[in-house]
Order: C-alpha cells, then structure tokens, then sequence
C-alpha cells in the first residue's frame, strides 16, 4: 500500500536531522497558523499563490531563493564546524553517512533552489519591465514554472525527516548513484526533485526567450536592450538548450536505478563516463545560466551608480553571446582525468582559456564605465565593487585548473572547492544581493536598510576570503574535497580560520535577516515615492514603485539606447512631461489555481514514485491531466482594466514624476 | 494589447531621423511582426514561436539520448546485435504509417483554416487512429524482443533502444491524448482563436515527432540492420 515507506523512514535514531525536522515543522506550523489566526490566506491565495503577474512571480522566487540560501547555509556552516574538529583522532560530530548527505544537499540545494531561482527570480521580475511590456509571453505558464521548482525545493526537504538524501555529490555519479550501491531512496529524491524543478525551470526559460524576442516596447530594437536583457536572453537560451541535457541524463539514471537498465551500471556493457559527460554537457552551460544574468545586474548598477552609460554596449553583447555559444565547448575540463588523451584535453584546455577572454572584456569595460564617472558608493554598488575583485581572483584560479597537467594536481582538491566558490559566491551570489538590493524599491515601494545593508557587504566580503583563501592551500597542501577526516594536525588551523570565516559569512546573512525586518519596519522613512530611487537609466524606472499591475498605462516609445535616461534629461531640462497621452482599456491575464494545483500533482506524484507507491503516481498523473483539461476549457482569460481606471493611476504617477523633474532642477 | 496600436508613431522623428528598426523593413508603419520595433507580436505569433522554443528543447533532449545510443550500440556485453534483432519490414510499416499520419494532420489543419469542423475532425480523427496504429506496432515489437530475451535489462545496446524508441512512443502517446482532447474542443468550442492557436500548436508537435521519426527509422533501424 504505501510502497517502501514505513517508519524506519523517520530518523529516530539520528537526533541533528531529527531535531532539525522538529524545528523546521515547528516554525512552518507557526508562520501557517499567524497566517491563519489574522486571516491572510484569501490574500495570500488571492494576491500570490494564484498571481500570473511577472513582478509577484518573481518576487515569490527571490524569497525562495533566500528562504534556501538559510538551509544551504546551514549545511555549510556543519561542514565547516565538523572539519574544523574532525582531525587526528577525533571524529567530529558528523557520521560518515550523514556528512555525506549534508555535502550533497549542500551543493544541490545552493544550485538549483538558491542560485537558480535567485537569478530567474531576477529575470521575471526585471526583463518585462525593462523591455516596457506587461508581462511575460506566458503569464500562467510562468506561475507553472515557479510552483514546479517550489514542489523540487519541497521534495528535497522533506527528505530531511522523510528517509535520506542522496549520499552522491550534488551531480550523482555513477556508479554510486547505481541501485547497487546507494540502495536507499536518497538518490530518488534526488532525480525527482530535480525532474521536477528542471522542467519548471525549462519553461521559464522558454517563456523569457519568447518574451525578449517577441514582445518588446515599439521602438526597442535589439540594440537598444538594456544589458540585463541582453544578459537574460542568453541565460535563457543556454537554459533552452541544456535543461533538456539535463532531464535526458536524469531520466536515464532513474530507469537503471528503477527498471535495471544498463546506461550507467559497472555491468552489462554500461559506461560511466557517459554520464559524466552528459551531467557536464549540460553542467558547465548551468554556470554560466547563472553567472550571465548577474553580469547583466551588475552593468546595469555599474551605469546607475557611475551616472554614465555603460562603456562598450555593443562589445559586451558580443562578449555575452560569445560566452553563451562557447559554454557549450568547455566541458570535459571538469574531468581531465577520465583519461581522454593528450589532444581532447589539449582541445578542452584551450577552450577554457577562451572563454575567459570574453569574461575580461567585461571586466575592463565596467571598469571603464566607473572611469571618470561620479561614482556613488551605495550597497548595489559596493557588491559591484567586490564582486570585481573577488571574481577576477576566482576566474584566475579557473584558468589555472584549465591547465590539463595543473589539473591532474587539483582534481577532486579543496582548490576546486576554493576555485567554484570564488566564483559562484564572488559573482552569483554578489550578483544576486546586488540586484536583490537594486530593484528591491522597485518591487515594494520602499528601499532597504542601508547600513546593514553594508554590514551585510562586509561581513559576506570578509568572511568569503577568510573562508576560501584558507581552502586554496589546503588544497595544494593535498586536502581532497568531501572529506569528513583527516589525520594531518597540519591542515587544522587553516580548518579552523576556514570555520570563522564562515562564522563571519552567518553574521553576514543575519545582517541580511535583521535589515529585512527592519525595513519593513522602517518602510515609511525609506519610501521611494518617485519610482526613480536610484537616478536610473532603463524603463522599470520610468514608472512607479511598485508598478501597477499593467506595469505601463500605455507602452513606451522608445526612440534611443538608454530609453528611460533619454527621455528623463529631455523633461528634466524643459521641466516639464511629455503630454498626456490618450488613455485606452487594458487586458490583463486573469490569476489562476493551474500552476499551484500542478505543482501540487507532481510533488505528490514525485513523492509517490521515490517510495514506490505505485497507485499514488497514477492518481497523480490523472490529477495533472485533469488540471491541463480543466485549464484548457476555461471560459475567461482575461480581464479588462477601464481607461478611467488606467487614467486615474497614471495621472497619479505623473504628478509623483513632476515633483521629481523639479527636485532635479538643473541649476 | 489594445495599446499597441495607438503607440506605433506617427509624429515626426527627432531624436530618430532614420527610424531605425520601427516596423519589419525600417520602414515604420508596417504590421507589428516583432523583430524588431513594431511593439509586441500578436498572440498567434508569440504562441507558435514559444512552442517551436518548446520543440527545439525536446530537440535537444532526443539528441542527448541520440548521442547515447551512439555511444552504447555496440555494448551488446556477449547478447543480440542490432542486425540480429531489428525487423525492417515492421519499422517500415510504423514509418509509412507515421509519415501519413502527418500528412493528415496538415489536411487538418487546412480543413480547420476553413473553419469546416466535420472535415478538421475527421483528418484529426485519422490522424489519431494512424498514430494508434504505429503505437501499436511499436509495442508489438518491444513484446515480441522482451519475449526473445533481448529486453532493456539484457545490454546497455538494449537499454539504449528501447529508451530512444520509447521516449518517441511516449510522445506519441502524449500526442494521442492531446488529440483526443484537442477534438472534444473543437466540439464543444468551436474555432475560437484561443482552439486555434492550439491546433497549430499540436500540428507543430505532430510533425516534430515525425521528424524525430525519420532520424531515428535512419539511425536505429537503417544503419542497424546494415
């Protein structure tokens, strides 16, 4: 009846995940019912489970993301407590078995439902408005989309106090990934909650590329695409191209671990290098999926915060789209040692080393955007600044590994986890805060904290390099990644300073918690009533923060690069706005359940099939069938805003606009 | 997007003497096509160009599994070849089949142009029933070679087949059900714009799948049985 799931599943035995279940169980019940005591579930059904609008949506992913960076973390700051004891002869605290899981769902959970939703989160609530449009091409897609990655974020934690993790490193694999020697249902949920996230995120992707090819403001030509969009299309195409790799290499492993296939297996004629070589044809673009979008954010804030047009728009378009053609020829540097021979590596070496070369021109080209510009040093800005320096060490350090005989040295050492921290954390993440930190008025209305927001900055800064530059030698000293002992008491106190830094990085993120609240609390001291707090360049300025629904009374005409900047110096100088313009009705998407009620399908087919509960996964497919017909014969689509309505908040925009031409009066 | 129409410019440039890229050509005041500046494309276009994206992913996914059949088909370890095993006659009959079954698919779509919803449902129905036809033979092959002992548990060759072939037959599967679902609205809905686009839609998946057919009938059955 219930398949493989019994009691032995809950971990009575092993009191950290157990304890750690009771909390997470605890606090959820809490926030479920504060909710339900002040009432707030028609709003919260209302306004965001059930939204279509691009700017929820994306919030929605952003405070997952955040939310996931919190369970990330945790399992990081284990690691490095356990490390930071666990040498000579004492064991430490984590069991083999345990610490094996944490690494995995460390690196799993920090990929795909941190950084992942982060930078799509980003995506959908900025590339709409920045290409002055109403939304995305696929409203109710985009919801399908998100709820699907929430029901992999929710797998994955339920293996917490439900079973076991995956016990394989964040790629799995095999041939321990194999049946034969990870018997448990671990990797299941592993290659569930995955399938299910990466189909959410290959429609998302299709849904952005079809949005900035298809629908952008009249006058927007390619080249008059803020960089973000420019970013954001290229994020997308690779995740169009490689997700698909993805869920092939995914669903080839399930049918050796479920129906005895031999794709991957040690017998049978098996090979499995193959999927090595898959999981990077797909892995190695998934790095720049996320690192494009964040190059985007900071061009985007490097221009703001220097009062200048970003240098080289044209060679840096370029470079994006170079960098997304070649990602895709690089991936065999991630397994030098499969033994491929001198030519392959050589072939695979030089790529790598090329690819950095579009990396430095955009390095050289923020730098000449901050050259004589007047600089303002506000939070965006400072992550721009230290994401700068801390990714040019880390993209050395990748050229460095790109040496094939450097990396047979390397391979598998703590200067790879050095090397990809340097790089995700110095550019993602820093990315992400930026942005987070940038549109953050744009979306709510009000701007965050600033100086805890520059704590927030210098403690991530700080306790990054106490953390990793540790890491970098221990790793030529010969430390190997995914280590849970070790018996040389040399490694010990680099272990150790690797540990503070990583208590810096937590003060880091309290800060980060602490200027949440506060700025919610502080909201009305902080409000930007302009819509324009930063002095921007792109649309998502031009109108108000948060913007309506329909983001633009009526669409932009854009006549330049820079179409917001333009336009803004031209009122600014004959203080006064372009006229009214004649106001008309509008159509938007109408909310619906289809997305939530999806998500809910497949988690619950997802649940079913990683315990074998053979019934439930086909009440969940009926399930998921019905939604898609009961979706498909729905009568009304859409509903219709009047024009006085579209006219009464955009009167109220423009005289908001007013006041702002004549605070930037020019003398 | 009743806005657009009235955001297509007509007063005289300034800042934009050229007019660059406003309208298909540059010319300015052509049909919205979006290219380049005429303002968003029309739903018909926006939902055809999404779902081709769609296609090319799933493109990619087949040719992900394309690259692994390649890999393993000798990996027989000691079992059945290809040559031992395929029957060309059979895949032959699944092809002509398929292929025909694409052909009414466009008559479909043409009768539904029409607007003629007896024809649109008999070509669809047509359509459908070829595709059971070439379900059926496909399941009737992998019945008979899990008979003979060379099932997808017997060699990764094996595992790598009847991946490759079953992954299109469960898009062909798929296929079948929206189909039945796409002529139960017809029925009940008539062409409105929103059956419309869908019908074009799964017209594009119908054909995609033939294509997919066509590479694989080439390098599964063709080349194996060389």
């Amino acid at each position: 009846m219930l398949g493989k799931l019994n009691w032995s599943a809950i971990p009575f035995g092993e009191p950290i995940p157990l304890v750690t279940g009771c909390v997470v169980v605890l606090v959820l019940a809490a926030v479920l019912g504060l909710i339900t005591l002040k009432g707030w579930w028609p709003y919260l059904w209302r306004e965001w489970i059930t939204s279509v609008d691009h700017k929820r949506i994306g919030v929605m992913y952003c405070m997952l993301a955040l939310v996931m960076l919190l369970r990330g973390f945790s399992d990081a700051i284990m690691m490095r407590s356990h490390l930071a004891i666990a040498a000579g002869t004492s064991q430490g605290y984590l069991p083999p078995g345990h610490y094996d899981q944490i690494f995995s769902a460390h690196g799993t959970i920090m990929i795909f439902f941190t950084a992942m939703p982060f930078v799509v989160g980003l995506m959908n609530f900025v590339v709409p408005l920045q290409l002055g449009v109403r939304d995305v091409a696929f409203p109710t897609l985009n919801s399908v989309s998100f709820w699907l990655t929430a029901s992999g974020v929710l797998l994955t934690n339920m293996s917490l106090v439900i079973g076991e993790f995956a016990r394989t490193g964040w790629l799995a694999y095999p041939p321990l990934s194999e049946l034969r020697f990870s018997p448990g249902v671990g990797v299941d949920y592993y290659l569930w909650s995955l399938q299910i996230a990466g189909v959410g995120t290959l429609l998302s992707g299709i849904n952005l590329v079809t949005t900035i090819l298809k629908m952008r403001a009249p006058g927007m030509t390619y080249t008059r695409m803020p960089m973000f969009c420019w970013t954001a299309l290229a994020s997308n195409l690779l995740i169009v191209a490689a997700f698909p790799i993805l869920t092939a290499t995914l669903a080839m492993l399930t049918l050796d671990r479920y129906l005895g296939f031999h794709f991957f297996t040690n017998d049978g004629g098996g090979n499995a290098m193959m999927y090595i070589n898959l999981i990077w044809a797909w892995g190695h673009p998934e790095v720049y999926i996320l690192v494009l979008p964040v190059f985007g954010v900071f061009s985007e804030v490097i221009s703001t915060f220097s009062g200048k047009a970003l240098f080289g728009y044209r060679s840096m378009v370029l470079a994006t789209m170079c960098i997304c053609v070649l990602s895709f020829l690089v991936w065999l540097h991630h397994f030098f040692t499969m033994g491929a021979g001198a030519d392959v590596n050589g072939f695979f070496g030089v790529m790598t080393m090329i690819i950095a070369v579009p990396t430095g021109v955009k390095i050289f080209n923020w730098l000449f955007t901050m050259y004589g510009g007047r600089v303002r040093f506000e939070v965006p800005m400072l992550w721009s600044v230290g994401f700068m320096v801390t990714f040019v060490i880390g993209g050395m350090t990748g050229v460095l590994l790109a040496v094939p005989p450097a990396d047979f040295m390397l391979h598998n050492s703590l200067f790879l986890v050095a090397h990809f921290h340097n790089v995700i954390i110095g550019g993602v993440l820093f990315g992400a805060f930026a942005g987070y930190t940038y549109w953050f008025p744009k979306a709510f209305g009000f701007k965050l904290h600033d100086g805890l927001g520059r704590a927030a900055f210098w403690c991530w800064l700080t306790g990054f390099y106490i953390a990793f530059m540790p890491l970098y030698a221990l790793g030529l000293m010969g430390a190997t990644r995914r280590m849970q002992h070790y018996d040389d008491m040399n490694w010990q106190p680099l272990m150790i300073a690797a540990f503070v830094g990583a208590l810096i990085i937590l003060a880091g993120i309290g800060c980060q918690a602490l200027q949440l609240v506060v700025s919610i609390r502080q909201r009305d001291r902080n409000r930007d009533l302009s819509g324009d707090p930063w002095d921007g360049r792109s649309l998502e300025w031009s109108t108000t923060s948060p913007p309506p629904p329909f983001n633009f009374a009526v669409l932009p005409d854009v006549q330049g690069e820079e179409a917001y900047w333009g336009v803004k110096q031209s009122a600014i100088e004959d203080q006064r706005l372009a006229d009214e313009p004649e106001y008309e009705p509008i159509e938007m998407p109408r909310n619906t359940a289809t997305g939530f009620v999806t998500a809910f399908f497949a988690t619950v087919t997802g649940f079913a099939l990683i315990w074998h509960i053979w019934w439930l996964v086909i009440l969940g497919l009926v399930g998921a069938y019905a939604v898609f017909v009961i979706f498909a014969w729905r009568e009304e689509e859409e509903y219709v805003i009047p024009a006085d309505k579209v006219a009464a908040i955009d009167r109220e925009r423009r005289r908001s606009r007013e006041q702002l031409l004549a605070a930037r009066r020019p003398a | 997007m009743t806005a657009t129409t009235e955001w297509r410019d007509t007063r005289p440039p300034t800042s934009d003497p050229h007019r660059i890229g406003r309208g298909a050509g540059g010319g300015g005041g052509d049909r919205v096509t979006g290219h380049g500046a005429g303002g968003p494309a029309d739903k018909r276009t926006v939902v055809g160009f999404g779902f081709w994206i769609f296609l090319l992913s799933d493109i990619v996914m087949f040719s992900a599994i394309f690259a692994t059949y390649a890999v393993i088909e000798g990996a027989t370890d000691g079992g059945p070849t290809a040559r031992q095993l395929f029957d060309i006659d059979n895949a032959w009959v699944e092809t002509v089949c398929l292929l025909f079954s694409s052909f009414t698919c466009g008559l479909a779509t043409i009768a539904a142009e029409r607007r003629s919803a007896v024809w649109t449902q008999v070509f669809l129905l047509a359509t459908g029933l070829l595709g059971a036809v070439f379900l059926a033979l496909e399941l009737r092959e992998f019945i008979d070679l899990i008979g003979r002992g060379a099932g997808p548990q017997r060699s990764a060759f094996l595992s790598g087949f009847f991946t490759l072939v079953g992954c299109h037959g469960l898009h062909v599967t798929a296929g079948l059900l929206w189909l039945g679902t796409m002529m139960a609205q017809v029925w009940t809905r008539g062409f409105k714009p929103n059956i419309a686009r869908r019908l074009m839609c799964f017209s594009l998946f119908w054909h995609a799948l033939d294509i997919i057919w066509v590479a694989l009938f080439t390098i599964v059955y063709l080349f194996g049985v060389r």
